[in-house]
């Protein structure tokens, strides 16, 4: 299932957020969205994800989600998101409670789930008893059990210590390797977005346009390797150089405003 | 800024080390609950000595033990129980009558546009009337009974916690309504899963306020038409110059408040653990 931005606008009151972005989202691919804040990144993602209306354009889906796809299109948030009065499986099973699944079927995607991310042992504890980055990873546990085609993730790390960050990024390596999943990946970070996207859309500063969209021509476990390491900094370099003077621009702004 | 690690003089090898001054005391004050009790203890015995020394005229303020003998003389004489059921019964019924309009107006409030543009108008417009300066008009409506008398509890009930409930509804987080609605949850599953638990703190603190303003309008009430009742009671005694009878009747009113508090901090454990 591919998912297309078709010349999607926005703008908040008289404030222009989103001028004609178009870009396709081929299944199994992993596409990242970076630019200097305030360019209208999360505001596209909810547009792709049908949480925000565009004032023009559209988002659209071509194809059939895969059969057993309870959510096709499907958030990891910043903030995890989770029901603090419900537990882990709890949280993970919300999702599954109003689908027409048999109490069996929903246990076993949700202890699957819980197996994938790690949680197993975790399954009674509430989110104030957890870590920020096992917060994220009940989240992408949520994510995981309504079996998307798309996963949107909005900075999914940037809460989290960079420590944390490895570990969840090595996650999100190996539960997108198989390239059943898809993924928009919004992000500041570009060592992340160099470090999973299939393609990276470089959005110019507010209203953000696409500027330029940089494929990476490596395997997500060739990125992994130490040859890899200069191609994959000079990458990072190439992105720096198409955002920084905007991001300059963007902070003044924020300050000035 | 310097290119290398700044030397140290001999004078910083020399000076003798001394402890950096601890500056966090403070501004974390914990429930001491024995202090409370002891300072409890110690109030109602230098009350005692008063009235047992004669300090004070018992007619004014009459000792704590001869407060224990009028309640245990009405509690056998079986009047408190009357008067006391008559006063459950009216703030019972007329608590929950606010309570089930108050909370179904308050999550319209908090839904609907429309429910809370018509709705908070009239909240503000009617809220800071004195509940009790009703009671008359709804004796002339509602008649004489206990009709109006409930009316009015349930009148003062239904303000707070509308209020109560749409401030709670407005409370919960939007991330977590938007994390629902990614996952096509419908609207009835997001109402009960997600705005109600998380509209709960908010809702059962109403309950607390709502528990004293049901009290105090329920002794109002029957202190301007009631035969039974503690607010009744309490009148009655004051007339008839009872004080022992009047303070016995202070302390039952005390003791409720404080079961139904109670009460509410056993709902809050139970409900609200997750926090």
């Amino acid at each position: 299932m591919d998912l297309i931005a078709d010349h999607i606008s926005h703008r908040f009151d008289a404030l222009d957020v989103l001028d004609d972005v178009s870009f396709t989202v081929r299944a199994g691919e992993v596409v990242a969205i970076v630019g200097p804040s305030g360019c209208g990144k999360s505001t596209l993602l909810s547009i792709l994800g049908g949480l925000l209306r565009p004032f023009g354009g559209a988002a659209e889906l071509r194809g059939a989600p895969p059969k057993d796809s309870v959510n096709p299109l499907t958030f990891v948030f910043q903030d995890f998101a989770l029901l603090p009065w419900c537990t882990v499986e709890e949280n993970v099973a919300f999702p599954l409670e109003h689908t027409a699944l048999t109490a069996a079927e929903r246990r076993g995607i949700v202890d699957d789930a819980l197996r994938r991310t790690g949680l197993s042992d975790f399954c009674g504890a509430y989110p104030k008893q957890l870590s920020g980055g096992m917060r994220q990873r009940v989240g992408i546990a949520r994510a995981l059990a309504v079996k998307p085609a798309i996963l949107l993730m909005d900075e999914p790390l940037s809460a989290l210590d960079s420590q944390t960050r490895e570990l969840l990024m090595e996650d999100f390596v190996r539960l997108l390797a198989d390239g059943a999943m898809g993924a928009v990946y919004v992000t500041h970070n570009l060592e992340e977005a160099v470090r999973l996207a299939d393609r990276i859309v470089v959005l110019s500063r507010r209203p953000g346009r696409i500027r330029k969209v940089v494929p990476i021509a490596m395997t997500r476990s060739e990125r992994g390797d130490r040859s890899a390491r200069e191609k994959l900094l000079a990458l990072q370099d190439e992105l720096w150089s198409l955002i920084r003077e905007e991001a300059i621009d963007a902070e003044r702004e924020v300050q000035h405003a | 800024m310097l290119e290398r690690a700044p030397a140290e003089t001999p004078s910083d090898i020399d000076a003798k080390p001394r402890p950096v001054e601890f500056r966090g005391a403070g501004f974390t004050p914990s429930t001491g609950r024995a202090s409370g009790w002891i300072a409890l203890a110690l109030v109602i015995a230098l009350w005692q000595l008063a009235g047992s020394a004669g300090w004070v005229n018992p007619l004014f303020l009459p000792a704590p033990s001869a407060i224990v003998v009028a309640t245990y003389k009405l509690a056998l004489s079986g009047a408190l129980w009357q008067h006391l059921g008559w006063s459950v019964m009216r703030i019972g019924t007329g608590w929950l009558l606010g309570t089930v309009a108050g909370v179904i107006v308050g999550f319209a409030i908090g839904l609907s546009t429309l429910a809370r543009g018509v709705g908070i108008t009239f909240i503000s417009a009617l809220f800071p009337i004195p509940k009790i300066a009703l009671l008359p008009l709804l004796i002339l409506w509602l008649g004489i009974g206990e009709e109006p008398k409930i009316a009015t509890i349930a009148l003062g009930v239904f303000f707070s916690t509308a209020i109560s409930v749409y401030s709670g509804v407005d409370a919960v987080p939007r991330n977590l309504i938007r994390m629902a609605q990614s996952f096509n949850v419908p609207f009835h599953a997001i109402v009960r899963r997600v705005i109600w638990p998380g509209a709960l703190p908010s809702i059962l603190a109403g309950f607390r306020i709502t528990a004293s303003v049901a009290l105090l309008l329920v002794v109002s009430a029957e202190m301007i038409g009631a035969q039974y009742g503690i607010g009744a009671f309490v009148l009655q005694a004051g007339n008839l110059m009872q004080t022992d009878q009047l303070l016995a009747g202070v302390v039952i009113l005390s003791l409720f408040g404080l079961a139904v508090g109670k009460l509410i901090n056993f709902l809050e454990t139970k409900l609200l653990h997750w926090r």
